[in-house]
């Protein structure tokens, strides 16, 4: 993201002061605008584009202005999206500015990516980033194009840097029927995590139609039996104790 | 007896029961096919005392109280046992008690057995006792050396009898501020006993009480609505040390107590006033507040005074309760009605909680109403310095169309930050108790770390209780007290409730619509089937 006077702004969809579903606790969480990805299944389709009137320019220390009378309140502060790493410089100086300021340096910080950013983002974001969410939309790479535009090289080369670098705190899998639904699939990425990401819980999400997009309103929503059905595919590797299922 | 208010005193006779009215009432409690025998005989004692002359007052007083400005929360007319009271289980304990015949307890057998005995013979409003005291602090002694199954079968036991034996949601029990085993055992099974009895206190120190305790309790809070959360570092810079949480959300001294509660209408004072919002707090509120006092000063007197309670009482002699530690309680209700009603008559429209005005009008309403009662000097109340104790009283099922306390109206709640931000700073002013009910929903149940974020967060900034209810469970909470929702329905298929608390809730729900506001089995008896804390 481009820093006006050197002071990094961001590009902000929303912001939900008390978030408890961004993460462990309540959680002060900011959800920039735009996204490298363009998934079937999102639910929040309006901050896919990269630029938007509805969008809000922000800087660090106008966040920090609105976090700071919340802190007593909070586990930590979240970034989500969009595709949060689009926009790492500001990442970086958003948590770079929540650790160091006293009243908010006890937060943790989270940020939930699609997996899709490079090692130099990387490089910049971890030194202050406590854990990441990553989404992992298929592990077959045809499934994964099918659902999102693109393969998913970038996305496990993210999952196994995380993993080295000890900042995975959680895998999400959203399951979309008819796309990555089946017993063989699900099996699969369950080894496949319990390979490459031992030890690390696992969100397991049914799909729901609320706020998708035309495209996707005709797919079912998984019924609760389905859902732990792919609950239980996963954690035959994984493990039931580190999966959830939502 | 003197009256603080001028104009003639006067026996208030308006209420009181004649004979012919008093044989006919009799009969048909003696011959109610809804009530146990039990509650038959409570209800039988209740109509004798009805049937005397009540404390006299002032002519104002006495009007004010028939109005319903001022109300007595169905105390009944003669008082012979404090409201509240709080004896001290841990001196009885540690010396064993006479009365009881019973020696100090040496093991966790013989202290369980000693607290369900003295429970049975503590009065109080409702004729159950309305505290067990801090069982965590008083069995930890006694659990060294207990193994887990075998504690947690004895506060089974324990549990189970309380609720059989003194079947009453307003009978409250106090865990923490410090972990222990049996703060566990008890929330645990708390989470599988689901009952209603008795009612829970967490007392959370940020410094003491760690996170994985707090977090018990919110768990225990999504299987059956307890615990209440209350801010102990607050409560001890108010009470001291020595403090416990009674019936719904009353804090008061332990080893003392509540002679009476007697609630100002504040719904009611502001539609009683001409003039401005000045006018209001310079002129009428503080003779509202003298009526309130005039009444309480009078029940007081006619408990220390005439049926000389403490000149007799057990618990007095063997040095468990004492005069001295004792106060009444200055209830308020109905803040929300009062702001927006000045609000209005100024030209303005927003409302309290949701416009910063009408709110700021709100919490200086409070602290005018705190500056008033501190300088009200009141008999017998050297518990608190010679004054009452300000209290935000949480409701009873008869009122229609006030809300209960200093809450924002049920269903009209802001978000819950700026639910939370409206209503802290009152907290200050209520020493014994104010309670704001925040509602959530399942999402909750999935990150119970953000309940305990929202439970420290509230206590940061400044609030005293915190209290709240889970859309999903069968349990509701009334003003204070919990009832179970499949309770509440037999109630009303069959007309017959062990817990004498169903009976108000059953009034509550259908008056002022607590089942709107979120989610809710047992009698809550504070006195006769209309009175909760």
């Amino acid at each position: 993201m481009a820093a006006v006077d050197d002071a990094p702004v961001g590009l902000v969809a929303d912001v939900v002061r008390f978030s408890w579903v961004d993460g462990p606790g309540n959680r002060f969480a900011v959800f920039l605008q735009g996204c490298n990805l363009d998934c079937l299944a999102c639910h929040n389709p309006h901050t896919m584009p990269r630029r938007t009137p509805l969008a809000r320019a922000v800087t660090v220390d106008q966040l920090l202005g609105e976090v700071r009378p919340l802190t007593p309140f909070l586990s930590g502060v979240t970034v989500s999206g969009g595709e949060a790493t689009l926009q790492a410089p500001f990442v970086a100086a958003w948590f770079a500015a929540v650790r160091d300021e006293p009243t908010t340096a006890r937060l943790t910080r989270l940020l939930d990516s699609n997996g899709c950013a490079e090692d130099a983002t990387w490089d910049l974001l971890l030194p202050v980033t406590d854990g990441v969410m990553l989404d992992l939309k298929a592990l077959d790479v045809a499934t994964h194009r099918e659902l999102t535009g693109l393969g998913n090289a970038q996305v496990l080369a993210s999952l196994d840097r995380l993993v080295a670098a000890r900042r995975l705190v959680e895998v999400r899998l959203l399951v979309v029927p008819g796309h990555n639904d089946s017993k063989a699939a699900l099996r699969r990425t369950g080894d496949y995590l319990a390979r490459h990401a031992p030890g690390v819980a696992v969100r397991v999400i049914g799909f729901r139609p609320h706020g998708v997009r035309a495209a996707a309103r005709n797919i079912p929503a998984p019924t609760e039996a389905e859902r732990a059905a792919y609950g239980a595919w996963v954690s035959e590797s994984v493990g039931p104790q580190l999966v959830t299922v939502v | 007896m003197r009256s603080a208010a001028s104009g003639p005193l006067r026996r208030r006779s308006v209420g009181v029961v004649e004979m012919p009215e008093f044989r006919d009432r009799a009969r048909a409690l003696v011959d109610s096919p809804a009530l146990t025998y039990r509650q038959r005989v409570q209800a039988l004692a209740g109509l004798a005392e009805e049937s005397l002359d009540p404390p006299t007052v002032s002519a104002e007083c006495a009007a004010a109280l028939e109005s319903g400005l001022v109300c007595d929360l169905a105390e009944g007319h003669a008082p012979y046992r404090p409201r509240y009271l709080l004896p001290d289980y841990a001196r009885a304990l540690d010396r064993g008690s006479e009365f009881l015949g019973l020696d100090a307890p040496t093991d966790l057998y013989e202290a369980i057995a000693f607290l369900l005995s003295m429970y049975s013979q503590v009065p109080s409003i409702t004729g159950y006792p309305v505290y067990l005291g801090d069982v965590d602090r008083l069995l930890e002694p006694f659990a060294a050396g207990v193994d887990d199954d075998t504690l947690s079968r004895l506060i089974r036991l324990m549990w189970v009898t309380i609720d059989r034996s003194l079947p009453d949601a307003f009978t409250h029990a106090n865990l923490g501020p410090d972990d222990s085993r049996v703060a566990r055992a008890v929330l645990s099974l708390e989470r599988e006993l689901l009952q209603t009895v008795p009612n829970l206190t967490l007392r959370v120190d940020p410094r003491r009480t760690p996170d994985s305790l707090v977090l018990e309790a919110v768990r225990t809070v999504f299987a059956c609505g307890k615990p209440h959360f209350v801010n102990h570092p607050m409560m001890t810079d108010d009470l001291g040390p020595d403090y416990g949480v009674v019936s719904c959300y009353n804090s008061l001294k332990v080893g003392g107590g509540s002679h009476t509660l007697v609630r100002l209408n504040l719904a009611q004072s502001a539609t009683r006033h001409a003039g401005d919002v000045e006018s209001y707090l310079a002129t009428t509120l503080p003779e509202h507040v003298a009526l309130t006092a005039e009444l309480i000063a009078a029940r007081i007197r006619a408990l220390v005074q005439d049926a000389r309670f403490f000149d007799h009482s057990w618990l007095v002699e063997e040095g468990l309760l004492s005069l001295d530690r004792f106060s009444a309680m200055f209830g308020v209700f109905g803040l929300a009605e009062c702001t927006n009603t000045l609000t209005a008559a100024a030209g303005g429209a927003g409302t309290y909680g949701h416009d910063a005005d009408a709110t700021a009008l709100g919490w200086r309403i409070v602290e005018r109403l705190a500056e008033l009662v501190a300088r009200t000097p009141l008999p017998y109340c050297q518990g608190n310095d010679g004054v009452a104790f300000l209290h935000s009283q949480s409701g009873i099922d008869s009122d229609v169309g006030v809300t209960a306390g200093t809450r924002i109206p049920i269903g009209d709640e802001p978000p819950l930050l700026e639910h939370l931000l409206a209503v802290a700073p009152n907290h200050r002013h209520f020493a014994s108790g104010v309670s704001d009910i925040i509602q959530f929903d399942d999402t909750a149940t999935r990150n119970p770390q953000a309940v305990v974020d929202v439970i420290r967060g509230a206590m940061a900034t400044g609030m005293r209780d915190v209290t709240f209810n889970l859309d999903s469970n069968d349990f509701i909470r009334i003003t204070g007290y919990l009832v179970r929702k499949s309770d509440l329905a037999k109630l009303e298929t069959t007309g017959l409730a062990r817990h004498g608390s169903d009976v108000l809730a059953a009034g509550s729900v259908a008056n002022s619509h607590v089942s709107d506001r979120a989610v809710k089995r047992v009698i809550s008896a504070e006195s006769a089937p209309r009175v909760s804390g």
